[in-house]
């Protein structure tokens, strides 16, 4: 055995190689851009907003201004109530239906499989008018759970449990069986630990989807006891008062925060959740 | 357990999870089938079944021809470009290059920001007079322009917001494929003596292909549904020139109010979305290269 390492083929060496590092390095700064743009916006007085001098002073005055000029607070608030029921619902939800078509062959199981798998296809992003019909017909009209009721049956994510589940070994699922474990317990001492990868991958897309969505809620919510932040955010940046582009800037960097410093810590668990979600 | 049981505990099971998917997607996608067929109830007159008006109004609408048009300019914008991109990232950030790490955060952030945030920051990018894009243009001496304001640009406006947002996303799936290419591959292909771009084209490219597929789906959907920065930047305007279909969907039901139109929209959106679906598994899958 030689020690000496093995040139890797089509490594990038030489001009050639120096010549697409740097478009790779130039288009990583194009694709900055936008929020490098916002940054310098937000953090300068308004006269700075797109003159970009290197001796323009710092300042926090615009946070402080969105900050007040809108009920921020409380669109975190509900932002952050949705997100977790949404999330809490559709992880218990996705798990049993997943056990379901994973482990039981019950009648009418491949129908309904299909039947699930048809909201890939017909997300509730589209149906708007009729969600919007039940939801007054419910009484749930400008509510948080009536932002959240149409996404907590998740597709997306009992397929991906369902995967996850049938490649666990059947001889742990007896095993726990010989030992008196009825279903849900075996659910919950062999399936649910074995899956964790799958729910912490499963649970950052979900957050940020939900973080991010913006039609339904706009659609669903009229008052700021319901609005998520998103919403929040138009809402305050369409009213023609004449407000400042660098309080805008400042009020979209603040609502985009908690993902971006979450994406920042979490980088690599992000990727491969995104990964793993996304590979069939 | 005995079969019944069996048949019991899978419908328990499942029961919660298949009651909120009826209730709001089976019966929805079926109530828009329905009510697509039947006028719009006014203060004195209630719905009455109009067999197919509404569909024949859609056809002499010429915004609903317009949303289409733009629809399908938005989505053969957006898809190509997008893919090619995120392909050619993926393979870069693949690939050794100096600091690939801090590429790869670069190219998948906007991902993680919401549309919403990221359209208000683009609406200053192209804002007439201050906007970074009107300054690094006059530096040029290009004349001014109101990129969002003209009918001629302001689609394509949109589509660069939308490119710039999703490419770092199917990045992220070609990345995972690439790295379970095997690397004798590519010893046994340098052996041979190809071309750093013959083993791309020969080798990489076609078992890329069901990743392609997947990224291809998604794209064309994302293209049919996402019209979050529409509604940030241009409002469908001007003149209709950003109206997309599912835009045009959310103003006539929540702005004009008429329901049964909307629900006769939003079956040809479906439809859409069904071909997309159906083409996927019949068309495409057959030419594609499995290992």
């Amino acid at each position: 055995m030689t020690a000496r390492a093995q040139p890797i083929p089509y490594a990038l060496h030489g001009a050639g190689g120096a010549l697409e590092s740097a478009a790779a390095w130039l288009l990583a700064v194009l694709w900055l851009l936008p929020l490098l743009y916002a940054v310098w916006t937000a953090f300068h007085p308004a006269e700075f907003s797109a003159r970009f001098v290197a001796s323009a002073p710092l300042t926090l005055k615009n946070f402080v201004q969105a900050w007040h000029a809108a009920p921020f607070a409380r669109y975190f608030l509900n932002t952050f109530v949705l997100v977790t029921l949404i999330l809490a619902c559709q992880l218990v939800l996705c798990t049993l239906a997943a056990y379901a078509f994973a482990r039981f062959a019950f009648v009418g199981r491949e129908l309904a499989f299909a039947l699930v798998l048809l909201q890939l296809m017909i997300m509730p992003d589209v149906l708007i008018v009729e969600n919007y019909r039940t939801m007054s017909w419910l009484g749930l009209v400008d509510t948080i759970p009536g932002i959240a009721l149409p996404y907590v049956a998740s597709a997306f994510g009992i397929f991906l449990l369902r995967q996850t589940f049938k490649s666990v070994p059947r001889e742990l699922d007896d095993a726990a069986r010989v030992e008196g474990a009825g279903p849900l317990q075996v659910l919950w001492r062999v399936y649910v630990p074995l899956a964790k990868p799958v729910y912490l991958a499963y649970a950052l897309v979900s957050v940020s989807y939900h973080w991010n969505n913006f039609l339904w809620p706009l659609i669903v919510t009229n008052s700021v006891e319901a609005r998520p932040l998103t919403v929040g955010l138009q809402v305050f940046a369409s009213t023609d008062q004449g407000i400042d582009w660098s309080v805008i800037c400042a009020a979209t960097l603040m609502t985009s925060a908690p993902l971006l410093v979450g994406f920042l810590l979490f980088q690599r668990q992000f990727v491969q959740s995104f990964m793993r979600a996304g590979i069939r | 357990m005995r079969r019944s049981a069996y048949n019991l505990y899978g419908w328990l099971l499942l029961l919660p999870a298949m009651a909120l998917l009826a209730l709001f997607t089976h019966w929805p996608a079926l109530a828009t089938f329905v009510d697509s067929f039947w006028s719009t109830p006014k203060l004195r007159r209630a719905s009455t079944f109009v067999g197919l008006d509404n569909y024949r109004s859609m056809l002499s609408d010429s915004v609903f021809w317009q949303a289409l048009l733009n629809n399908l300019m938005f989505a053969l914008g957006t898809i190509p470009i997008s893919i090619a991109l995120a392909l050619i990232m993926a393979i870069w950030v693949n690939d050794r290059i100096v600091g690939r790490a801090a590429v790869r955060m670069a190219y998948f952030t906007p991902t993680v920001l919401p549309m919403i945030a990221v359209a208000n920051i683009w609406l200053f990018f192209y804002t007439p007079q201050y906007g970074l894009l009107e300054q690094v243009l006059s530096l040029f001496g290009a004349r001014a322009h109101n990129w969002l304001g003209s009918p001629e640009t302001a689609l394509a406006c949109v589509i660069v917001v939308a490119i710039w947002k999703e490419a770092g996303f199917f990045m992220i799936f070609y990345l995972a494929a690439l790295q379970q290419i095997s690397p004798t591959l590519a010893e046994a292909a340098a052996l041979e003596g190809a071309s750093r771009f013959t083993f791309f084209r020969r080798v990489q490219f076609p078992l890329l292909m069901p990743t392609t597929l997947f990224v291809l789906v998604n794209a064309v959907i994302n293209a049919f549904r996402t019209i979050d920065h529409i509604i940030v930047m241009t409002r469908g305007g001007p003149d209709n020139a950003t109206t997309l279909l599912l835009y045009y969907v959310y103003e006539v039901g929540f702005k004009y109010w008429d329901s049964t139109y909307a629900a006769a929209l939003t079956v040809i959106l479906l439809s859409l979305l069904a071909a997309v679906a159906l083409s996927q598994y019949v068309l495409l899958d057959r030419r594609i290269h499995y290992r």
